[in-house]
């Protein structure tokens, strides 16, 4: 009984971070203007709270096969949404002339 | 504002990224007063001389007959229209077979879905054995808009060599190396999810799609020269065209053995096992073929206009 309690709010507070640093990614978001500054934000939630709301999840599901799928999902998006964000923002410093502007662009 | 390259590239100055297409924005044609008055004159001459529509007295009855006829059409199709619409049940009105709180078909397939089609998915049970002619013709329109897309948008033969120089992939070693990990692995997830399409949520559109962004993603890390190394116009055609004739004679079959498409003469085995549920696994991955090759040549097809 004090087991299940103690896994529920632990649980729940982990969910809880991972909601707020997604709270964070959409403040970052609307808050920067530049491309760049605002895949910084994003990619916060992409990894973190990802991460941590998942693992939230599977402190609530215990130690089955569900579970594991949850990990297995958090390790996809773990290699998926880095690489995606490192292609868009290879396109962005390809494309943008006026990128000086932004940032130090080592030539 | 800003002027850099994707914004001239939005309005249609030049792709930044091939610097062979020009884009420009289309205008609308609009012919001067001039051309205008040469298509009227055309147009007289050809009344006159060619159709004579004076003295063609055929052609005046056919002319006045046509509009007549065009009229009574458009009524007679209307009014069968509107007819229909006011025979049509009231909504809510419990002895309509059509409320879904007296839906006698949707009460059977919950109820005796399991024992009929042997498939736990009962979703899968319904488009793949009680509607499967449903089904047939979805994944033919998949395979017809692909026709089609390929038809407007292929490339002239002699092109191929230079746009497989346009577009060699192997650009970004990040990508690559991720690809190569994840790729495998996201085409096994696909596969799982069409074999379990019977028992579990998924089954061929979703498995297909699965597969056909790996392949996607696959041509995006290595270059089309690499992909073209196993998945070319000629396995696309070869594939769609065995899945669909397999599906269609399958399905053909069922007309002979009650032409309910249920009793297909395989056993339909426990519910639950992988090999269960008689026609739906093969059909299962007739539809996740047909999906997933049209899923990759959509991209193939609107990226380089060719395999």
């Amino acid at each position: 009984m004090i087991w299940e309690w103690f896994r529920f709010i632990l649980g729940t507070l982990v969910l809880l971070t991972g909601v707020s640093i997604f709270l964070l990614e959409v403040f970052g978001l609307y808050r920067f203007h530049f491309v760049l500054d605002r895949m910084h934000a994003a990619a916060m939630g992409d990894t973190l709270g990802i991460g941590v709301s998942l693992l939230g999840l599977i402190i609530f599901s215990g130690f089955n096969f569900t579970s594991l799928k949850m990990l297995l999902v958090v390790v996809f998006l773990w290699f998926a949404s880095p690489v995606s964000s490192h292609l868009i923002a290879k396109l962005e410093v390809v494309t943008d002339e006026d990128l000086e502007q932004h940032c130090e662009v080592k030539r | 504002m800003k002027h850099d390259r994707f914004d001239r590239w939005l309005h249609g100055e030049r792709d930044s990224l091939l610097n062979r297409v020009e884009l420009r924005p289309q205008t609308e044609y609009e012919p001067s007063e001039e051309e205008l008055r040469k298509i009227q004159a055309e147009h007289e001459y050809l009344r006159e001389k060619i159709f004579q529509v004076e003295q063609n007295y055929k052609l005046r009855l056919f002319q006045r007959l046509y509009r007549v006829a065009a009229l009574v059409f458009c009524v007679v199709f209307t009014s069968i229209m509107l007819i229909t619409v006011s025979w049509l049940p009231k909504a809510g009105d419990p002895s309509n077979p059509a409320n879904p709180d007296s839906n006698e078909v949707s009460a059977r397939y919950i109820e005796r879905g399991l024992q009929e089609t042997g498939a736990v998915n009962i979703v899968t049970g319904m488009i793949l054995d009680y509607r499967a002619f449903d089904t047939f013709g979805e994944s033919n329109v998949l395979f017809v808009a692909t026709i089609t897309v390929m038809i407007l948008l292929r490339s002239a033969p002699g092109q191929e060599e230079e746009d497989n120089q346009l577009h060699p992939g192997r650009e970004d070693v990040i990508l690559m190396k991720v690809a190569g990990l994840l790729v495998p692995v996201i085409l096994i997830f696909g596969v799982y999810v069409i074999l379990n399409g019977h028992l579990s949520p998924g089954g061929g559109f979703s498995g297909g799609t699965i597969i056909g962004a790996g392949l996607i993603l696959y041509v995006n890390a290595f270059g089309f020269a690499r992909i073209q190394r196993f998945f070319t116009e000629r396995t696309y055609k070869t594939i769609c065209f065995c899945a669909l004739t397999f599906y269609c004679l399958a399905k053909s079959y069922s007309f002979f053995t009650g032409a309910n498409h249920l009793e297909s003469g395989i056993p339909l085995g426990t519910p639950g096992a992988i090999l269960s549920s008689g026609l739906i696994l093969p059909l299962n991955i007739c539809v996740g073929l047909v999906v997933a090759c049209t899923m990759y040549a959509f991209y193939a097809l609107f990226r380089k206009g060719g395999f």
